[in-house]
């Protein structure tokens, strides 16, 4: 019966894309409609084909559905390295600008391809880590296979159809220029679709848990979940101009528009790309340094903390701009007591380790987490003193914001990632060990390396620029023109695009190592299928 | 009043109040006595069922045969 539902949905959305993918108002939508057209037609037919065949029911309720975790660990791993490999050639392009091919203006050049880095890394990469280790650990802390069926699996697919539907709407001009909102409202509707799936999915595994208490990677998973909904929702609030069109306007104006958007802007910092690695946090350190976190009390008041005060950060984007003192005093404040939960945070990661600080000389995969846990701590260091005004005055607009943000991405959010899938790869595959811990160790020092170069550069050069601009002279007339800060940017833009290939190198190397975990690496022999406790 | 004044001043008295309250009522929660015993058996969590899922009873399970 509900195969006749999904025929009957489907057929509609495939003659509406068919309808649109004609009366299409620009190339972004014709190229989007096509692609839906496509898809749901295929899925059409392959539910059509399996439609009044008899149901095989098997009872899986006593293993874990892992299908959809490797599925989201490959995703990762390719993401990231698209990703990656994006970003390192925008970097080429600021220092060489011919890298703006002419043949390809208005679609790879620096403006298009900007985007296309920024929401690879952040929401194909990290979004895809986020979705297969959350569905990972909500399992095993729940002692519970995940609820809904085939619902993670529509998450899963749902979710790679809404980065390519976003990536290649920023390279054809489909773009409503938010940062990191950026795609347009069609496609913000079918991720707020696939987002509350996530949230049903996730929360029916909760509900049916088998232990007592939820542990604590799940509380940041699910704040990372809600508010990355709300989030989405309040600063995607468009009216479509057409419905066969990819423009949109937006319902807010002015300074309250601007406010909105870094209140967006800067909790999917906290609630993506820190509540939500924390949750890995919680989970995957203690797992590899087999001992439990350091302090769960902490990790309480962590969690409470951190998502109380994030919340109101937002305003220090805004600092000397349309937006009231107040606010912006109160975005500031606020970003400066998050040391507190931030450090508290981070110390609980480290201390995890202690008694076992050996596994640091012996476990390449510890020392990825750790030094994750380092960078998490270095950038929300910078971070607040980034949002105190005056130094908001010589920081904003320059490269050292650049380098901030990659200090906290690469350095936190990407080595976490790399760090869980070496731990999850082998236990996935059922393999023994991974392939080779030398090239973990390789992928190591070319990621730190990667990154030391990328963020020393772009502190010179960003403070150099906030100098350079500011620098009037005996009759107070600025010393420097625009292009004289771009003309003395080339040397350290060479050194961030060489840190950019080696951390890209360093990922390929993970790959590799991977796919060879996969093929080569022993077998585990047969697992026990009976749980057996950790005393 | 326009709306705004009144959000405004509902927001700077009553909720802050609640939002400080509740955020303090967690700090002190935490150190209750006997927390730390329970907290220790919570941290542990990853350790146990990492292959399978809790086996399903008959009857609803309790949490003590969630363990076994």
């Amino acid at each position: 019966m509900s195969n006749y539902i999904k025929l009957i949905v489907l057929g509609l959305v495939v003659l509406f894309a068919a309808i649109g993918s004609n009366y299409a108002r620009d190339l972004a939508y014709q190229v989007h409609a096509i692609l839906v057209m496509l898809i749901a037609g295929g899925l059409f037919i392959w539910t059509l084909r399996n439609t009044d065949e008899p149901d095989i029911l098997v009872d899986r309720s006593a293993e874990y559905m892992d299908d959809v975790i490797r599925y989201g660990v490959i995703a990762t791993a390719f993401w990231g390295v698209v990703g990656f490999l994006a970003g390192t050639f925008i970097a080429f392009q600021l220092a060489f600008p011919t890298l703006n091919f002419e043949w390809a203006q208005g679609y790879l050049n620096f403006g298009r391809l900007r985007p296309l880095h920024t929401s690879a890394v952040i929401f194909a990469f990290g979004g895809n880590a986020l979705i297969a280790t959350s569905f990972y650990v909500v399992q095993r802390t729940s002692a519970a296979r995940l609820w809904g069926g085939n619902l993670a699996w529509f998450v899963f697919w749902g979710y790679q159809l809404f980065i390519v539907l976003a990536a290649t709407g920023y390279v054809l001009g489909g773009t409503q220029s938010k940062e990191y909102a950026e795609p347009e409202w069609y496609v913000d509707l079918w991720l707020t679709i696939v987002w509350v799936a996530y949230l049903a999915v996730y929360l029916g595994t909760i509900i049916k848990r088998k232990e007592p208490h939820i542990y604590v990677a799940n509380w940041f998973y699910l704040a990372f979940i809600v508010t990355v909904a709300m989030l989405h929702l309040v600063n995607n609030m468009t009216i479509p101009v057409s419905i066969w069109g990819s423009k949109s306007v937006i319902v807010w104006s002015g300074v309250q528009d601007a406010m909105i958007q870094w209140w967006y802007g800067h909790n999917a910092v906290g609630f993506f790309l820190t509540a939500g690695f924390l949750g890995m946090m919680y989970y995957f350190i203690p797992k590899q340094a087999e001992r439990p976190v350091f302090s769960y009390k902490l990790s309480i008041i962590h969690f409470w903390a951190l998502i109380f005060l994030y919340i109101w950060a937002g305003p220090h984007h805004l600092h000397y701009t349309a937006l009231p003192d107040w606010a912006s005093t109160l975005g500031m404040v606020f970003s400066i007591v998050l040391w507190m939960p931030s450090w508290g945070g981070m110390i609980n990661g480290l201390m995890t380790l202690s008694g076992a600080w050996d596994k640091l000389r012996t476990d390449p995969i510890i020392r990825m987490m750790v030094i994750s846990v380092g960078f998490y701590g270095m950038s929300t260091f910078e971070g607040p003193m980034m949002s105190i005004r005056a130094v908001n005055s010589l920081s904003h607009y320059t490269d050292w914001t650049i380098g901030h943000v990659h200090s906290g991405a690469l350095g936190w959010n990407g080595m976490i990632t790399f760090g869980a899938l070496y731990y999850l790869v082998p236990v996935l595959w059922k393999r023994e060990r991974l392939y080779s811990l030398q090239m973990v160790s390789w992928h190591f020092w070319l990621a730190t390396i990667g990154i030391v170069l990328y963020a020393a550069s772009m502190w010179v050069t960003g403070i150099m620029e906030g100098l350079m601009w500011r620098e009037v002279d005996a009759n107070g007339f600025l010393v420097n023109s625009f292009a004289d800060t771009v003309a003395a940017k080339f040397p350290m833009y060479v050194v961030r695009g060489l840190g950019g290939v080696l951390f890209l190198a360093g990922s390929v190397i993970m790959c590799y190592n991977l796919w060879m975990t996969v093929r080569k690496a022993p077998a585990r022999e047969a697992s026990l299928t009976v749980a057996v406790p950790a005393e | 009043m326009e709306l705004y004044t009144v959000l405004r001043q509902f927001a700077d008295s009553w909720m802050l109040l609640l939002l400080f309250t509740f955020f303090i009522g967690i700090v002190i929660w935490v150190f209750r006595p006997g927390a730390s015993k329970e907290y220790q058996d919570t941290a542990n969590i990853p350790f146990r069922h990492a292959d399978a899922p809790a086996p399903q009873q008959d009857k609803p399970a309790t949490s003590k045969e969630a363990r076994q």
